[in-house]
């Protein structure tokens, strides 16, 4: 992520510098990352899922489409619903995008390569990962519409209800790796062995297979993606919390949904896939500042497919099941996890 | 420490200007959102005091749990978009008075028991396991107290919603 931000502070630039440095990449980061996961999976990949071409005019196989709609968005009239509450509707969009921005905060892309390293890591994550509601509800009431209520409504019943189980399912990786940190949790799995068997070390997603599932399900609700998407169901609520923004607010509602879900791939990777970590290299290995990024993005992307893939396999759930889903099945699951998982710590 | 004391100075001014904007709007909504801010600002707050930690639960469980629920519960029943003529309840001089005995119970107990400490400047932060170790051993006591406590008021809630 910002590869460049950390090695300048090896080099010892004011702390003015650094942190120009580290808002700069953050902003072409960000941007950049959502871009990708939008082109890539929600137009190529949902298009030859359904046997369509997508985009093929803008830029080779249509890859700067994107681009385009985003100056398109830029074009249109800023528009006020009569009624609404002017100063909430406009904060709304702002409060979403910028807990997505700052989750990007903690992600560890290499030894020095994160832009702060905090020692409360994933709990820090899950807490500015939960403030997007507040933006969803704010913009749910301030439109002045029922539907638009409706869908805010329905995303904080749902986000608060996955949130559980999320955080639960990040427990186990935490008592495992002994600590929040989230570069304490690569080195975990970095030094960590199979049977004494310490080659690839030990990604939690082989003893934390059940977490990982939990933790990828409620990922799947926080992002509101189908199955989970009653929030923003098109043929109940024609598109929920977000049926009243145009042109750029909209914009910043679909960049923080696609950034969002770029970024809980991110921590799945770094909790479950070994984060930027490449066998046979020592952990701290200058080098890894290079090629961290690269085999982070790599992991990523491998688990942003999975998350688009289920997004376009499965139908909306009921609203009922949902809410039994995740009370009945996955937060028992995910307690029973913890309990084994510190069963298992204390005995070993 | 110059710069955290202007940056203590500007979060508790956007911090009590938030919380006076709270009691005196008049529209439960905004009056909602401004806790946030104040929430938010103590959050701030604590990251001043390098307590990182306790920033993240506040944020975690005020501002991501408590003040969601808060915001859920005002638009499920009744939250009028612009002004409400009526927001003051009968018993806002009991509010008020009992307010400033908190605050003043508080100020009080603080002054009484820092008076003039500082913080130390070398800039340490308390890590997350140091705050876990004494959790569960200084204060074991008055934790397992909280613990019973909530357990009290999850066994009331699900009494409360049972119908048979």
């Amino acid at each position: 992520m910002s590869a460049a931000a950390d090695l300048t502070g090896a080099l010892g630039l004011a702390y003015w510098a650094e942190t120009a440095i580290k808002l700069g990449v953050a902003l072409i980061v960000i941007p950049t990352a959502a871009l990708m996961l939008g082109y890539l999976f929600l137009l190529k990949m949902m298009a030859f899922m359904q046997s369509r071409l997508g985009p093929t005019d803008v830029g080779p196989h249509g890859s700067l489409q994107l681009i385009a709609d985003a100056v398109k968005f830029l074009q249109k009239e800023d528009i006020h619903p009569a009624a609404a509450d002017r100063r909430v509707f406009r904060a709304a969009p702002v409060v979403v995008l910028a807990s997505s921005f700052l989750l990007f905060v903690v992600l560890p892309t290499g030894p020095d390569a994160v832009v702060e390293n905090l020692d409360t890591g994933i709990f820090y994550a899950m807490a500015v990962s939960s403030l997007s509601v507040l933006g969803v509800l704010m913009a749910g009431w301030a439109s002045a519409n029922k539907y638009a209520l409706l869908g805010g409504l329905r995303a904080a019943g749902q986000l608060i209800a996955y949130e559980l189980p999320l955080i639960l399912a990040v427990m186990g990786v935490v008592i495992q790796a002994d600590s929040l940190n989230l570069q304490e949790i690569v080195r975990a799995q970095a030094e960590g062995e199979i049977f004494g068997f310490g080659l690839i070390g030990n990604p939690f997603i082989l003893t934390q297979f059940i977490g990982f599932l939990i933790f990828m399900i409620a990922a799947q609700a926080e992002l509101t993606q189908t199955p989970f998407d009653m929030p923003v169901a098109e043929t109940e609520l024609v598109g929920g919390f977000h049926v009243e923004y145009t042109g750029f607010r909209f914009l910043l509602f679909f960049m923080a949904e696609v950034a969002t879900a770029f970024a809980f791939s991110a921590l799945a990777t770094v909790m479950f896939l070994g984060g930027w970590w490449i066998p046979g290299f020592d952990f701290n290995a200058p080098i890894l500042n290079v090629l961290g990024p690269v085999v982070m993005l790599a992991k990523i992307l491998l688990v942003a497919f999975v998350i688009f893939w289920i997004r376009f396999t499965y139908p909306r759930l009921r609203e009922d099941q949902l809410q039994k889903f995740a009370w009945k099945v996955l937060i028992p699951l995910s307690l029973a996890n913890i309990v084994v998982t510190g069963i298992f710590k204390v005995v070993l | 420490m110059v710069a955290q004391n202007i940056a203590f100075g500007i979060i508790a001014a956007i911090t009590v200007a938030a919380a006076l904007g709270m009691v005196t709007t008049r529209n439960i909504v905004h009056a909602a959102l401004l806790l946030v801010a104040v929430l938010g600002g103590l959050a701030a707050n604590y990251v001043l005091l390098t307590a990182e930690f306790i920033a993240t639960t506040q944020v975690l469980v005020y501002i991501g749990a408590v003040m969601v629920l808060f915001l859920f519960g005002i638009m499920l029943t009744r939250a009028p978009i612009g002004r409400i003529p009526q927001m003051t309840g009968a018993t806002w001089p009991v509010a008020a008075l009992s307010a400033l005995a908190l605050g003043g119970i508080t100020v009080y107990a603080l002054i009484d028991r820092f008076g003039a400490d500082s913080l130390a400047t070398d800039n340490t932060v308390f890590r997350t396991a140091d705050v876990s170790d004494s959790v569960f051993s200084q204060y074991i006591i008055p934790f397992e107290a909280v613990s019973v406590l909530l357990l009290a008021a999850l066994i009331g809630a699900v009494v409360l919603a049972r119908r048979d």
